[in-house]
């Protein structure tokens, strides 16, 4: 029984960075935008959470350094593509090439350095609850925030005014201009969430998942953010779906390993990448469905003529 | 009936101008606009139309120039500050999202916070008290153009604007769903306000407009009342010479010609979610005859042009006949080394490259036809051939340009357009197909256009036009078919063809049932 609860434990602290950032970029690509830097903002929140709780010796205000950074940093992608209106795709991939860099250098006297840990929630009498208490009431607080903020994008899209603004912009800048939207605006701040939302896995990862800080500690998961979006055809609560199915397959392949199942390590270790394509693949087999929620702006700079 | 023309002007525009490099699209306009009027706006394309209203509407910033609304000065920036003021637009090419519902649509317009719910009921109301039926829920992006237009003006209504701006609003409709229209601005007009109506169908301009304002190189070169001239005078004041009148010889003896087009059983699935399949289409198109296909835009004549043309192949290689050979399973190249010669209704991007000059243009299209012509030994190209040839085109469809190899994207609509038609033309195609050939082209350069098409079709050709302008199709067809959702009519010949027949077969009325249906409309 406590296996299984810590089965469970790993496989939501290894699926929620994915979440929070495949959610912040959802929301991007939602306002026709689309930030290859996912990456290079999560590793650089990393850093930046790693060295603002080794600094202060406080995790929470390493995470909101985290945020912090993040955000800051998608603002440099923001004036590139919105008010420069240079491309998307270069812009993002440099954007990750930059953070990459820049984390390593940043981070180098962090290397080795002992982190601090947010603590896990611990209500007295609920978190004790046998099996239940430990998975609904004694996890790190960022997975509860990543769980209310599936929730809460999931409700600004679909059930509020601003959110149908957004959607609008995707689909078509020309037509949201001419209705009298600030195309521009609306996708300032929109990178800025999905900024914030990376820089917060990235503290996940540095402040929770592994408290320490190693170079390149994103380890491709802004990649992985990035596809579970795609895949998730746009779609918050399948963007929940392919992290969790995510996370699972990564923790069961690395038990399976540590099992010593005759199965090449390398084939294991695609599983999770392979299980999840196909999964979002199939639940996304509704053409009109995935029409619908693809922002057919994505990825075209706006620049209104005057 | 009569418009009220004792009120003080609701709009008054003083010597707007707009400068675009070295065009000046608007120079030193005046417009003025009465209470509970219908005021045309005429022009040919290009003539500065667009973009007078788009600076009307907050769109373009004018370089210089004064608007006046109700005797106030008045700066308008964005989109937004023209809708606070009371003026509501209509677009040409519709600002609709089609991911969206009807409601959804209709909401994003209006800024006073209703919740979606309520908009829904409303725009319904609305909707069925102008005599323009709405389904809220539905999806933009499964609407035809006609419905869709109908968002567009509930939209417009819902905002309760003094100043209606109307873009070209027929050139997408039925002639019964511009009857509608028609209802429905008079009804606007008996509330009292005002509709800016921009068009080129001068006789509907005639019909419900109570002056005109008519520009010409972004120039206002007179007003007028439609009502007292033709459309004959108003061509006039448009184009600034007479437009010669396209002559159509009749055919002799196509009953007994040859089919050089033949089309059994062509289907198609359609390709995205948002395309019309085509279902079972049949047509022949035999030497010495121009057949016409009518239909409202989007009821699958893309995805049929595509199949004849060999831009998409079908399974069945039987289904597209040329000169007696099976087709359908042949590239456009294949296609057209049978004789046949293709027209695409996008100008820039698929029917030439922008960035191009005309005579490579001109190779691009024709190298794997003409080869012998154009390409010499080792595939060098024989640059003076192509060279000579573009200029003989040029000169045969009058196209005129500012330099004498210019690129595709510097030449005016009209003039690349008739550079596209005179390079297929010039191979003497047995089978010439085209789609829309004089969209967005000007009086002059249409007639052009047009009457080489007869001439084509009178020396032994087999032409196939796909249309949305009626009258064109009136002009040079010798029978027309009409486009239904993926459905093709039995060509109807022009000596029995009217305008309400026509229309009501576009509108989707059964042949048979016609009467029927308008006894119910």
């Amino acid at each position: 029984m406590d296996i299984t609860v810590n089965i469970l434990l790993t496989i939501a602290t290894a699926a929620t960075p994915l979440l929070i950032a495949a959610i912040g970029e959802l929301v991007v690509e939602r306002s026709g935008v689309l930030n290859l830097g996912v990456e290079g903002m999560m590793v650089m929140g990393a850093v930046g959470g790693f060295g603002a709780g080794y600094l202060t010796g406080s995790p929470w205000i390493g995470l909101l350094a985290a945020v912090v950074v993040g955000a800051l940093f998608s603002l440099l992608f923001a004036v590139m593509t919105l008010s420069l209106a240079t491309n998307q795709v270069a812009t993002g991939l440099s954007l990750t090439l930059l953070g990459l860099g820049l984390s390593g250098m940043m981070g180098t006297r962090f290397v080795g350095q002992p982190g601090v840990r947010l603590p896990n929630l611990d209500i007295p009498g609920l978190s004790s609850i046998p099996v239940v208490g430990k998975l609904l009431f004694g996890q790190d607080p960022v997975f509860y925030i990543s769980i209310a903020l599936t929730a809460a994008v999931m409700w600004f899209l679909f059930k509020t005014r601003t959110g149908l603004t957004l959607r609008s912009i995707g689909d078509s800048h020309t037509s949201a201009h001419a209705l009298g939207i600030k195309v521009i605006r609306y996708r300032y701040l929109a990178v800025i969430f999905g900024g914030a939302c990376a820089g917060l896995a990235g503290g996940h990862l540095s402040l929770v998942y592994t408290p320490q800080w190693v170079e390149n500690m994103s380890a491709g998961r802004g990649w992985i953010a990035l596809a579970l979006v795609v895949f998730a055809s746009w779609r918050p609560w399948r963007v929940l779906a392919g992290a969790y199915i995510f996370g699972a397959v990564w923790i069961g392949q690395l038990h399976a390993q540590a099992f010593g199942i005759p199965v090449p390590s390398q084939m294991l270790s695609s599983l999770p990448y392979l299980a999840t394509v196909v999964v979002l693949v199939l639940i996304s087999r509704n053409k009109r469905l995935t029409m619908m929620n693809t922002p057919a702006s994505l990825g075209q700079p706006f620049v209104p003529d005057r | 009936m009569s418009a009220n023309h004792d009120g003080a002007n609701l709009l008054e525009v003083r010597g707007l101008t707009k400068i675009f490099g070295t065009l000046t699209a608007c120079d030193h306009v005046d417009l003025n606009i009465a209470k509970g009027e219908i005021h045309a706006l005429l022009g040919e394309n290009g003539a500065g139309k667009s973009t007078l209203v788009k600076m009307l509407f907050g769109s373009l910033e004018p370089n210089s120039g004064e608007i006046f609304w109700n005797g106030q000065a008045v700066r308008i920036p964005s989109p937004g500050v023209a809708k606070k003021l009371g003026i509501g637009m209509v677009f040409q090419h519709f600002s609709l999202f089609e991911a969206l519902t009807a409601a959804e649509n209709i909401a994003l317009s209006l800024d006073d916070g209703s919740p979606i719910g309520s908009i829904a009921a409303k725009a319904r109301a609305l909707s069925y008290s102008y005599g323009l039926p709405l389904d809220p829920e539905s999806l933009v992006g499964d609407l035809s153009v006609g419905e869709r237009q109908r968002i567009e003006i509930i939209r417009c209504l819902l905002q309760t604007p003094q100043l209606i701006i109307l873009d070209e609003p027929t050139s997408v409709l039925t002639p019964q769903e511009a009857d509608k229209l028609f209802e429905t601005l008079e009804r606007l007009r008996a509330e009292g306000k005002s509709i800016l109506y921009i068009s080129h169908r001068l006789e509907e301009v005639k019909r419900i407009c109570d002056r005109a304002t008519v520009l010409r190189h972004g120039k206002v070169v007179g007003h007028c009342n439609p009502r007292e001239e033709t459309a004959a005078s108003l061509a006039r004041m448009m184009v600034g010479s007479e437009v010669k009148s396209v002559v159509r010889a009749p055919a002799e003896g196509i009953e007994t010609a040859q089919p050089l087009l033949e089309i059994r059983g062509l289907n198609r699935k359609p390709a995205t979610p948002f395309s019309i399949p085509l279902k079972n289409i049949r047509l022949d198109v035999r030497a010495g005859e121009v057949i016409g296909i009518a239909g409202v835009a989007g009821n699958g004549q893309g995805e049929f042009f595509e199949s004849v043309s060999g831009e998409v192949l079908q399974q069945d290689a039987t289904s597209v006949r040329i000169r007696g050979k099976d087709a359908g399973g042949l590239t456009i190249t294949g296609r057209r080394l049978l004789g046949a010669a293709f027209v695409p209704e996008e100008r820039l991007g698929h029917g030439a490259a922008p960035r191009m000059k005309l005579s490579e243009n001109l190779l691009l299209s024709r190298h794997a036809t003409d080869g012998k012509a154009f390409v010499g030994t080792g595939g060098m190209v024989k640059s003076g051939a192509v060279y000579a040839a573009s200029q003989r085109i040029i000169e045969a469809m009058d196209v005129r340009k500012s330099a004498p190899d210019p690129e595709a994207a510097a030449l005016s609509g009209g003039n690349l357009q008739k550079f596209i038609v005179g390079r297929e033309l010039d191979r003497r195609p047995s089978v010439m197909v085209v789609n829309q050939p004089t969209w967005g082209v000007d009086a002059g350069a249409a007639a052009h256009i047009r009457q080489a098409l007869i001439e084509l079709s009178r020396s032994g050709s087999a032409v196939l036009v796909i249309s949305q302008d009626l009258d064109e199709l009136f002009e040079i067809s010798d029978a027309i078919a009409v486009m239904h959702n993926g459905v093709l009519s039995e060509p109807m010949p022009i000596a029995e063809a009217t305008f309400e027949k026509v229309g009501l077969l576009m509108g989707g009325a059964e042949p048979g049932h016609a009467e029927h249906t308008l006894e119910t409309a």
